[in-house]
């Protein structure tokens, strides 16, 4: 099982965005960073498939120097080796990060061999675009199942489960594959000190893409009006208890 | 003219496509509707479009998101269509990802708003909803998928025409197909559909914590939620996280405790009618979505308010 997860570095947002003057882009003076939560859970998957399995698993991102760092944490749980497409923090939109992601893929194959599987997050945190995962798979032309919250390699085929209106769908792909998956699948493990350690020394390839231009184009940023109210305070500690009962009749939903 | 992709679902049109209609029909001119799979033609009937398209083929009874990327890609040169609109759901958005591929164009996912023009002006989510993003669309064949509940759905109303046709349809878009169905477990309150959700976060403290969230959603015929913060210390299941990467919610009355309030997990709760917010910092950001407060540990708060629940009850 060789396995590639693609994963994107986004802000870790916390109770407020706050945006810069332009309006580009999102304040991250005082933000740490996080691989996108999906994307995370791919990580895992990735790894544990080649546990399981034995192989090779690669993990890749697009995204500025500092990006790094989201590699490194991948390579600290258990991603055998990285692949930085380095930008200059500019956003890339789907179209342009699928292109450039084909372009190392077919790159790393003539070199090193098929990928039988190429994880993707269903959509970032941050754009929510929802495509980049298809791109890919329709420029290696492999089939994609998206949104799946389990996945389980059998004999030449890989199964996997997609939840919708509380059921689940159950898919079998040919192998190699394209699939983009939800947080859920699985619950990532926390690095070890000697993951860090090992991750440090892990081989990283780093390539510097042209961006193209976008055809869609981002005008401005702006933070949703009439999310802040004055919640009205019913009480404090147990005290509250008699208003709280009273909302919850007065809305109707004690009986 | 416009296209809409309309979903259905036990023989009714969704709303989510009732109101991706409403955004297709401001975009100006005609707009027109596709209906895919086994009974397209009973809800054709219900859809006010100028035409209504239905794509009828044996393979069409499980869903296989390729054949429907098929049958979106055929529309334009069918219909002359210019913009093509659909639903944000999961289905949707997948089949219009794929279109999007094959007709060499982009996809403008989870749209709130669109202003017709060249380039088309377009509003759209993200962060799950918590920051707006202004885009200016350059293609002369749109593609956008609308987020479900931001607009009012069209009216139900009689079609001006019905076209029923049978798609080409190749082998392999029917590689990725929905081989069995898994049925959703009997029994319980559904996060997704209760009327009153409880909500526990990191300051519940461990999963034993959990008893009095849950004693509480038990005596409203509740569920329970909570937080990323708890998932990912392993306190309680994925399937119970309310958040932009778990649950969207929308009962009668949120009540929110020991959760800070972080936008990834208010991106979940947007759909709730009132947030009741139980926490012992008066400063949490999720006193700022909050429609009452109870300033208080919940280890001392929640036992208080199922007490006096079953006083009242006697």
């Amino acid at each position: 099982m060789k396995a590639l997860v693609c994963v994107k570095r986004v802000p870790m947002t916390g109770g407020r965005i706050v945006l810069t003057d332009d309006e580009q882009a999102i304040e991250t003076k005082h933000l740490g960073f996080a691989i996108s939560p999906h994307e995370e859970c791919g990580v895992e998957e990735a790894v544990r498939l080649v546990e399981a399995h034995g192989g090779e698993s690669v993990v890749l991102t697009l995204g500025p120097p500092d990006a790094e760092e989201q590699l490194r944490d991948a390579m600290a749980i258990g991603a055998d080796r990285g692949i930085h497409l380095v930008t200059d923090g500019e956003e890339w939109d789907p179209e342009a990060t699928a292109g450039a992601i084909v372009a190392a893929v077919i790159a790393d194959e003539t070199a090193s061999g098929p990928f039988d599987l190429i994880l993707f997050g269903n959509e970032s945190a941050d754009s929510g675009g929802f495509q980049t995962g298809l791109r890919v798979a329709y420029a290696l032309g492999r089939p994609c199942a998206t949104g799946l919250k389990a996945v389980a390699v059998g004999d030449g085929s890989f199964r996997c489960e997609q939840e919708e209106g509380g059921g689940r769908n159950v898919y079998e792909l040919p192998l190699p594959a394209v699939v983009t998956v939800l947080e859920g699948l699985n619950l990532p493990r926390y690095p070890s000190v000697p993951g860090r350690m090992r991750a440090g020394r892990k081989p990283l390839e780093a390539s510097t893409p042209e961006r193209p231009a976008s055809r869609l184009e981002r005008a401005r940023l702006v933070v949703p009006a009439g999310e802040s109210k004055q919640a009205e305070i019913l009480g404090h500690g147990a005290d509250a208890a008699s208003a709280v009962v009273d909302l919850l009749e007065q809305i109707g939903v004690t009986s | 003219m416009n296209l809409c992709l309309v979903e259905h679902l036990d023989g009714v049109a969704t709303d989510a496509s009732l109101q991706a209609f409403t955004l297709a029909a401001g975009l100006g001119g005609e707009t027109h509707a596709l209906v895919i799979g086994p009974g397209g033609a009973e809800v054709a009937a219900t859809i006010p479009a100028a035409v209504v398209y239905v794509a009828e083929h044996d393979a069409l009874d499980a869903f296989a998101p390729d054949a429907w990327a098929a049958i979106l890609c055929a529309m334009p040169s069918r219909t002359g269509v210019t913009a093509i609109v659909a639903p944000g759901s999961a289905r949707a958005t997948d089949a219009m990802a794929r279109a999007a591929v094959r007709l060499g164009e982009p996809l403008a996912a989870n749209c709130i708003s669109a202003t017709p023009g060249n380039p088309l002006l377009l509003t759209r989510i993200r962060w799950g909803g918590s920051l707006l993003e202004e885009a200016r669309l350059h293609t002369d064949c749109a593609l956008l998928t609308v987020v479900p509940h931001t607009l009012p759905a069209v009216a139900p109303g009689s079609p001006g025409a019905v076209e029923r046709f049978t798609p080409e349809l190749a082998d392999a878009d029917l590689v990725v197909r929905v081989r069995e169905r898994v049925a959703p477990p009997a029994g319980g309150v559904s996060l997704t559909d209760a009327k009153v959700v409880v909500t526990g976060g990191r300051g519940v403290g461990s999963a034993e914590g959990f008893v009095v969230v849950e004693e509480l959603a038990g005596l409203l015929g509740g569920a329970v939620g909570c937080s990323r913060a708890v998932t990912m210390s392993g306190w309680r299941p994925h399937t119970d996280q309310v958040g932009q990467t778990g649950n969207k919610i929308a009962p009668e009355i949120y009540i929110a405790c020991g959760v800070s309030g972080a936008t990834q997990h208010i991106a979940g709760a947007k759909g709730a009618k009132r947030i009741l917010a139980v926490n012992t910092d008066p400063e949490a950001p999720i006193m700022s979505v909050a429609d009452y407060a109870v300033v208080g540990d919940l280890h001392e708060v929640l036992p208080a308010i199922s007490a006096e629940l079953r006083r009242r009850r006697g």
